[in-house]
């Protein structure tokens, strides 16, 4: 029965592919995996928009959309049909061609990444050897089409946003893959699958998640970082800021297309937070030994969502970092540290298990984060705060 | 014609569109772009080479192109550096204006 | 030779045609783009899973970024002047025509004793990862430095200069 209710969806698929004759049915299988993403995760950003305007307005001491359904959770249908029904402006000396195509790529890189995410036991759509370097490519593909629709829309201000957008998703890229590389170093392979059966023992109850272990915690703190500034979040959103730059690279873009650009946002958001639940957080585990009667899909749909609430708080909570200071942060700061955790995983792994690997590596990362957040903090010289009134 | 020559005759009609693209553009980045193409076509050479090859469990031919991505990526930065420092000394990309040692 | 074969490879020479061929300098960009794409299409379908992937990600993840940034610091999406080819582009042509009729007279001649149909190769990245640091380490330490002095060179080359004009001024 629990077996069962777990493994529900993959014994869906097979019972409506079983319709089929046998040369169909692999093909049918994965088209109807495919159909199912596509399905979902749209539905879950409608979900997420809502979520987060009621989110914000409410840490921010107002209430949010409330008038279209019970508590306003109607609002993206309102949405979808607003964006869906706009006139489709193309300024009349943009390029047409790069324009149109630039929604698309974003679209189809941002959904290629759910291929090889196990979103539960069994449940990966196609268990690759090299799987987090598939993901890994589709995410570097995707900042191409942030250019292309800067560009494209010949406007100073859509050009500066996607130069900006660019050269912070590249500058943040490096942070990323680093602290990626520490799980696979541990684990010892590249697929995704193994990395979660790799994080499913328990031991006394507490699961062997990677965020437990203190190189895994700061590989997790680097992770979240890089990926809040890969999806241009806050507190790194200079490129979308609207108080800045009028709206970024999509400045130009109305009607359905700008809806791509936000769906597009929204999905890399999901897909980096599956990415960052199966290498840290454990995958579709549950969190305790006696929890496993729960279904795994459910873990992991619950861990994804946490970590959107994470990002929607950080939203609401943190000042916008200004260009400059977003990129000093990046190379001066998180790559040292990514680096000084490859060198620590390496020393975990060779230093063979016992309380002493636990004491050296947590040391050496707590001291190197304070030395060099001082480091860096020296330099700004901060007085009393001083006011100037206008005469 | 076996796999192998398809995959071959590719590899070298994008190596020589790219070398045509080399010789013949005027703007640096697209000689730049067309050596891109050289190598990728190279790259392809390679690994059609260890998969059709008598020993692909030695892995030679996957490493040479691995190295050879690695090291074109290198040489498109320092390229491309040096391309953005003449432009800002000569104002132009036109390689046919470009045809004396002056600085 | 399978119908997927025949549509990459159009798709990639096509993508390298429009590359060379385009008037507008980012629209070369983007059909290179093109071209990458369907390279790594190319090495999946020869089973070379990592080499697929690596090229996806180097060359379309940052090679045809940096093109990108080239061509707009160097101001090329303006129309240039004199035209899009140089004065002697009929040699260059010539040249390359001349070349692909050798490369493609060698390949056809030694259709006879190229091998036919192997196996397909059982590639694990573990493999791979034993072969960088062991028979592979010394090309792969020589690669890193090259990398190294290729980063710190990139940036010297492109940096501003104008900081020791900027102080001769303010004297």
């Amino acid at each position: 029965m629990i077996d069962t209710c777990d493994q529900i969806f993959v014994l869906l698929q097979h019972w409506l592919v079983s319709y089929l004759p046998a040369s169909w049915q692999p093909a049918a299988g994965v088209l109807l995996s495919v159909a199912a993403i596509v399905c979902l995760f749209p539905a879950l950003f409608a979900l997420t928009t809502v979520f987060e305007r009621k989110g914000l307005a409410r840490i921010q001491n107002r209430l949010g959309p409330n008038r279209v359904g019970p508590f306003g959770f109607f609002q993206p249908i309102a949405d979808g049909i607003k964006s869906l029904t706009k006139e489709d402006i193309v300024p009349k000396s943009a390029d047409a061609a790069v324009h149109f195509l630039a929604p698309v790529l974003l679209v189809i890189t941002v959904f290629m990444g759910f291929a090889v995410l196990p979103m539960g036991r069994n449940m990966v759509l196609v268990d690759l050897d090299a799987g987090l370097l598939f993901y890994f490519a589709m995410g570097a593909s995707a900042e191409l089409a942030v250019f292309m629709a800067g560009w494209s829309s010949r406007n100073k201000y859509s050009l500066l946003g996607a130069m900006r957008a660019v050269a912070q998703m590249i500058s943040y890229e490096v942070p990323l893959l680093m602290s990626s590389v520490v799980v696979v170093m541990i684990t010892g392979s590249l697929s995704l699958t193994k990395i979660v059966e790799a994080q499913s023992q328990y031991t006394w109850g507490l699961p062997h998640w990677y965020i437990f272990t203190p190189w895994g915690f700061a590989g997790f703190l680097m992770y979240a970082i890089a990926t809040t500034a890969e999806t241009n979040r806050s507190p790194f959103d200079l490129p979308e800021g609207e108080s800045e730059l009028v709206a970024g690279y999509h400045t130009e873009y109305s009607g359905f297309k700008f809806a791509l650009f936000f769906l597009g946002e929204y999905v890399a958001m999901f897909s980096i937070s599956g990415l960052g639940t199966t290498l840290f957080l454990g995958g579709w585990g549950a969190p305790f030994s006696f929890l496993t009667w729960v279904p795994s899909w459910i873990w992991f749909f619950s861990k994804l969502m946490l970590s959107i609430f994470v990002f929607i708080w950080m939203r609401g909570t943190l000042p916008r970092l200004r260009q400059d200071q977003l990129m000093n942060f990046a190379w001066k700061f998180v790559l040292p540290m990514c680096l000084l955790n490859l060198l620590v995983t390496g020393l975990w792994r060779f230093m063979g298990d016992g309380w002493l690997r636990w004491v050296v590596c947590s040391a050496i990362l707590l001291l190197a984060y304070a030395g060099m957040g001082l480091a860096e903090m020296r330099k700004q010289r901060l007085g009393p705060r001083s006011y100037r009134y206008a005469e | 014609m076996t796999p192998l020559a398809g995959y071959l005759l590719v590899a070298a009609l994008l190596f020589s569109i790219g070398l045509a693209g080399a010789l013949t553009r005027r703007n640096a980045i697209l000689v730049l772009i067309g050596i891109e193409l050289m190598l990728n076509a190279a790259n392809l050479n390679l690994i059609a080479f260890w998969r059709y090859g008598p020993h692909p469990e030695a892995l030679t031919g996957m490493m040479f192109a691995i190295f050879s991505i690695a090291v074109a990526a290198a040489e498109a930065a320092v390229g491309l550096g040096l391309v953005i420092q003449i432009h800002r000394h000569v104002k132009t990309t036109d390689l046919d204006q470009m045809n004396r040692m002056k600085g | 030779m399978s119908f997927v074969f025949y549509l990459l490879a159009a798709l990639t020479v096509a993508g390298g045609l429009a590359a060379m061929l385009l008037k507008n300098t980012v629209h070369c960009a983007l059909a290179l783009t093109v071209a990458f794409a369907g390279l790594a299409l190319l090495f999946l379908n020869l089973d070379a899973q990592f080499a697929g992937f690596a090229q996806i990600l180097v060359y379309i993840g940052a090679v045809a970024i940096l093109v990108v940034f080239a061509i707009l610091l160097t101001r090329g999406s303006e129309t240039p002047r004199d035209g899009v080819f140089s004065r002697t582009w009929l040699a260059g042509l010539a040249i390359a025509a001349a070349v692909f009729a050798v490369l493609g007279w060698a390949v056809l001649g030694s259709a006879r004793v190229l091998p036919h149909e192997t196996a397909v190769p059982e590639v694990t990245v573990q493999q791979i990862g034993v072969a960088l640091v062991g028979r592979y380490v010394l090309p792969l330490e020589i690669v890193a430095v090259l990398l190294t002095s290729a980063l710190i060179g990139a940036v010297i080359v492109a940096m501003h200069e104008k900081v020791g004009h900027e102080k001769e001024d303010s004297k």
